[in-house]
């Protein structure tokens, strides 16, 4: 794999910190953490159970909020937002792929998919098209009308990329997305993943565990008791 | 763009069994709601519709019923004389001065007493009351001890039936005839002659006056010429609003015992339509916590959820008036409390019922689900996710 050249950053984090109260003792989970994430980058993060990888993920992906330090994604100062605000950007600009896959029980595949959708102005015939494309680029056209109980756990991860997909986001992030999957989804999962980032230019920020899903990434970074080490391969 | 409302309906679905039962418990609140309505409404109307509009009643001041009320001969006498009253095709006043006696009179199968009202009635009474038709047999001939029962006697007490006897007043009287007066208060009465009821009784005095007017809209006037003449101690009052006031108490009575219940009830409803949502909020964490990191508002949460609780209380209320629905088949027969008589009705279900009973069901419904969705929509993202 070649280390195409960084023409836009994306993501630019300066100076995070963020600590929980236990008690009357304050962790520290992240501590001033600075870094960039490239347009069309496939970053992995990676780093021992509670290093914070997660906290990070979710403050990128603005459902959470630093104690201190700003967080830009596409342009915009996050950290700033009001929470209104900050849901309507995430409809726009984030996908979700959790390792739990998060589908709703009750709503088809293609509900399922359609539901960010909902948070746009387009048409129904619109969100048809915006849907189908998406199934078809994870290959399960055919399984629409199934509800997640009716599918594999490889194929409900499938849903769920299809249903992070379909806005056609400015950030993809993935926490842990193979961690409840059998080695042959995983690998599915994960080819999927990177033809979202070759072809189509998606820019994937994913937490892992996994040394086969770091592989699939062009970067990978590791988070060790609250600070971030440089690791590019 | 919300979350769409099959959401909301499909969960219900999926866990069936806690939406059915919960919407029972709201059924039978509805119910209960349902049927004193119907109970209240069934009296008004069949006390109501006893009266008309045309027709004029009266009775001595401050005796709320014909049975206490007592109009003496002579005051008789002064009424007949008003303009007002119409005149028959036969060129006889539209007027009857009747008798109402209350007497006790054994059911058919229990042998249990009960109240029945006697009527001594005139010539004219029966064309004073369209709404009452003679069925079978003949009228009272005067000077006889005949009577005719009204169908709710006939066939609820002993010696009632065409052809029996019934025995007050120290004496036998023949059953000559049978009428039906629908669904009116005088289905439950027993007619005589009056002069022959009063000599029975004893009764020297007349209960009531009751005439036609020549037309309805001179009631004001002729109302206040009786009220106003010395000689005369008596009210009048229009026939339709003589037998509502009668039917007030009751209904009044009915409807605290009704709405106490109710009450009582709908509190069970209401907890368990909570408790049913609050587990509902639990099972479904993680899926909050994704429609909301997904970009749904928090408003959006508490709208999937309050549906949901209005969509159980529509459910509870849609069953409970159905099941209601089918009291309307029932004659219940109760004491009318201002005369102590036997009065058969029924329960009447009126739109007004329906579109009230929904409301007060979609009500328990919001009660309930507030709380719970209320606590949906405040639930942290990243919380709400690890739970999955
Ligand atoms: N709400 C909270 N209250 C207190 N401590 C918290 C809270 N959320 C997270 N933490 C702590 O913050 C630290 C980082 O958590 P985080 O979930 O980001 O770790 P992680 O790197 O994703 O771990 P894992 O690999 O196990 O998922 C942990 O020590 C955790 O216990
Ligand atoms: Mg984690």
């Amino acid at each position: 794999m070649t280390q195409q050249p960084c023409r836009q950053n994306i993501v630019s984090v300066q100076d995070l910190s963020k600590s929980y109260q236990r008690g009357a003792q304050t962790v520290p989970v992240l501590e001033n953490i600075t870094f960039e994430i490239c347009e069309g980058e496939f970053l992995a993060l990676m780093g021992p159970s509670g290093s914070g990888k997660s906290t990070l993920l979710n403050i990128l992906a603005g459902i959470d909020k630093a104690d201190s330090g700003t967080v830009t994604v596409g342009g915009v100062d996050i950290s700033s937002l009001s929470e209104t605000d900050l849901a309507q950007w995430r409809a726009v600009n984030v996908g979700f792929i959790f390792q739990f896959y998060n589908l709703m029980p009750v709503l088809t595949a293609y509900e399922n998919v359609e539901l960010p959708l909902l948070l746009t102005g387009l048409s129904r015939r619109e969100r048809r098209e915006h849907v189908e494309t998406a199934l078809a680029v994870v290959n399960l056209q055919d399984r629409m009308d199934h509800y997640p109980s009716q599918l594999s756990g490889g194929q409900q991860q499938r849903v769920a990329i299809a249903r992070a997909v379909v806005t056609d986001p400015t950030i993809l992030v993935a926490d842990e997305p193979t961690g409840d999957l059998d080695r042959v989804s995983a690998e599915d999962v994960l080819g999927l993943m990177g033809r979202l980032n070759r072809e189509f230019g998606k820019t994937i920020i994913m937490v892992t565990h996994d040394p086969r899903a770091a592989e699939r990434a062009h970067l990978v970074r590791h988070l060790e008791k609250g600070v971030m080490s440089d690791s590019g391969r | 763009m919300a979350i769409p409302f099959s959401y909301s309906f499909r969960n219900l679905w999926t866990r069936r069994l806690t939406t059915v039962l919960t919407a029972s418990g709201m059924a039978l609140v509805v119910f209960v709601f349902a049927a004193t309505l119907m109970l209240a409404a069934g009296l008004r109307k069949t006390l109501v519709e006893t009266g008309s509009p045309d027709n004029v009643v009266v009775i001595r001041k401050a005796s709320q019923s014909e049975v206490q009320s007592g109009v003496d001969r002579g005051q008789a006498a002064v009424i007949e004389t008003q303009p007002e009253i119409a005149v028959g095709t036969d060129g006889r006043q539209l007027l009857a001065k009747e008798i109402v006696v209350l007497i006790s009179l054994p059911k058919r199968g229990t042998d249990k007493p009960s109240n029945v009202v006697i009527r001594g009635v005139s010539v004219t009474s029966l064309a004073l009351r369209p709404q009452v038709k003679l069925v079978e047999g003949h009228m009272p001939r005067p000077g006889s001890s005949e009577v005719i029962a009204g169908q709710s006697v006939a066939k609820r007490f002993k010696g009632g039936g065409i052809g029996e006897t019934l025995r007050f007043g120290m004496r036998d009287w023949t059953v000559v005839g049978t009428f039906d007066a629908g669904t009116t208060g005088f289905s439950s009465e027993i007619w005589g002659d009056a002069d022959q009821l009063m000599q029975a009784f004893r009764r020297p005095v007349y209960s009531s006056v009751i005439f036609r007017l020549r037309n309805r809209l001179e009631f004001p006037k002729v109302k206040e010429r009786i009220e106003a003449d010395p000689r005369l101690t008596v009210e009048a009052k229009r026939e339709t609003q003589y037998y509502s006031d009668q039917s007030e108490m009751m209904a009044t009575f009915l409807g605290i015992m009704g709405m106490t219940l109710t009450f009582i009830f709908s509190l069970g409803a209401v907890i368990g339509a909570m408790i049913t949502m609050y587990a509902a909020v639990a099972n479904r964490t993680a899926e909050i916590g994704t429609l909301r990191a997904l970009g749904f508002r928090r408003r959006s949460i508490m709208i999937v959820f309050l549906l949901e609780s209005l969509l159980l209380g529509l459910a509870g209320g849609l069953a409970g008036i159905f099941v209601s629905s089918f009291l309307q088949f029932l004659t219940i027969s109760t004491v009318n409390w201002q005369t102590f008589s036997e009065l058969a009705f029924s329960f009447t279900l009126t739109p007004d019922i329906i579109i009230q009973s929904l409301a007060f069901s979609l009500f328990m419904g919001l009660v309930g689900g507030v709380l719970p969705a209320f606590r949906a929509a405040r639930m942290n993202i990243v919380e709400a996710l690890r739970t999955s």
